[in-house]
């Protein structure tokens, strides 16, 4: 029953600058560790703080919060874990467009919470490895509320070290994503096109 | 005895969700009670596998009430709080909020103690000395500033400190998202809530009033993140229980076992 996965375009060219530059130079393979991890994430928090201090207005702020996605976080895996079975079944060009819209539709809808967290601050508490990957513990401090936990999942193994999951008091975004999606393909009786094209619309 | 009726009707009278699972229409409420309390009870051992299994063995039903509940939201709870971010400044609204979690205080030292939480209680008992001086009666959080955050603690809660199985989820009306467990959790609260008994009963009011605007405030403040589970998602009744259980879960101590991390990567650069 299974059978590979098509590779994106994307993630072919990093596996092909990744082989010659492992070729070129004999250093050691990129590896992700406990303190690249948690540098990775204490960018993400500093970036977005730095969006919520800058007082831009409410679209230059979502322009800002997309390229802190487009910068740190692994889309095409998440996109891919979000479409779930129906990945198998869909052509490379598919999985690009889903890819594309859905890139546009997590920052737009995670970018759009910025307001809850104006006035607060995110501390990196520790990584962890688990499985293959390291887990990021933060601390968000909102006014008025008690402290609570954000987790990032980091990995390298796209070719780049990003994010692909997080957990924000223990809500899985990959799992709210994948719940999300389906629920989509449902509604269109499984077909991905229409999905794609309403995720472009919804944006 | 007769103090503790006397309060029970006043608390029936007074508290918003009681006063609908009484009188509005109290048939249906009792059989909702009824089905409840059984459910707890035949469920009592049915705790969750892992951090994101449901168990939604009523789904229909509860997305019946689901629906309602967003009709709820659409006609008064949304206006209601699109009119108070208007119209009432940050710093009033946080003094609110405040001040409702400052009144819940009470009977989540009363929990902390029914959960043999003696830190907790204490904690909390400092947070309400605190807040209730230097904090101009629970409106400015003092205690939050030296680090002395409320230690969250219901009755739902104490069932699962007791071993009380979660049970099966429950959409209840007005009240949204929990589960036999919680649903008979938030029953318990309402009647032991300290507050009661200790205000006179001319300032009973002043709890339920003020949770009201504080839930309003609630819904204002985390208008984004409400507004895209209910209204911008294909299934708003699947994220909304996701969003649930998967919270109330981590709130009560659960966490994800290292074999049950999905790791999307498996198979896919292998």
């Amino acid at each position: 029953m299974t059978k590979p996965l098509p590779l994106s375009r994307r993630s072919m060219i990093a596996l092909a600058t990744g082989a010659s530059a492992s070729l070129a130079l004999p250093l050691p393979a990129l590896a992700t560790t406990k303190r690249s991890a948690k540098k990775l994430v204490e960018k993400v928090v500093a970036d977005i703080n730095r969006i919520i201090d800058s007082g831009k207005g409410e679209t230059a702020m979502l322009a800002d919060f997309e390229q802190v996605f487009a910068d740190y976080a692994d889309v095409e895996t998440i996109a891919r874990y979000a479409l779930g079975v129906e990945a198998r079944s869909a052509s490379v060009a598919q999985i690009n467009a889903f890819t594309e819209a859905f890139r546009k539709y997590m920052s737009t809808k995670y970018g759009k919470r910025f307001r809850e967290f104006i006035g607060g601050r995110v501390e990196v508490q520790e990584a962890r490895l688990v499985k293959s990957f390291y887990e990021v513990s933060t601390t968000a401090y909102l006014q008025g509320m008690a402290p609570f936990e954000v987790t990032f999942l980091v990995s390298d193994r796209s070719g780049e070290e990003k994010f692909f999951n997080m957990f924000i008091e223990g809500l899985n975004m990959l799992l709210s994503e994948r719940t999300e999606i389906g629920a989509m393909l449902d509604k269109r009786r499984g077909s991905l096109d229409l999905t794609i094209q309403d995720l472009q619309n919804l944006n | 005895m007769q103090r503790f009726k006397d309060k029970l009707m006043k608390i029936r009278q007074k508290n918003p969700l009681v006063v609908f699972l009484t009188q509005v229409p109290s048939a249906v409420c009792r059989k909702l009670w009824v089905f409840a309390v059984s459910a707890l009870a035949l469920s009592a051992c049915a705790a969750p596998e892992n951090l994101e299994a449901i168990y939604d063995p009523y789904e229909s039903v509860n997305r019946r009430t689901h629906e309602f509940n967003k009709g709820l939201d659409r006609a008064l709870l949304r206006p209601a709080s699109g009119v108070y971010s208007e119209f009432v400044p940050s710093g009033l609204a946080t003094g609110i909020s405040n001040f409702s979690n400052f009144l819940d205080l009470p009977g989540e030292v009363l929990n902390n103690v029914l959960q043999f939480d003696l830190a907790g209680a204490m904690t909390n008992s400092a947070r309400f000395a605190v807040n209730g001086t230097v904090g101009f009666l629970g409106l400015y959080d003092a205690a939050a500033e030296v680090g002395l955050y409320a230690v969250s603690a219901d009755f739902g809660q104490t069932l699962d400190k007791w071993g009380v199985g979660e049970g099966a989820f429950i959409e209840l009306p007005i009240y949204g998202a929990s589960t036999a467990r919680d649903t008979v959790g938030s029953g318990v609260d309402a009647l032991l809530n300290p507050l009661s008994y200790i205000l006179p009963d001319e300032w009973q009011f002043v709890g339920t009033g003020i949770d009201t605007v504080a839930m309003i405030g609630d819904r204002a403040r985390f208008a984004t993140t409400v507004d895209s589970v209910l209204y911008e998602s294909a299934d708003s009744y699947s994220q909304a229980r996701l969003f649930y259980l998967q919270s109330r879960r981590h709130e009560l101590g659960m966490r994800l076992e290292e074999e049950d991390y999905f790791d999307p990567y498996e198979g896919l650069y292998d």
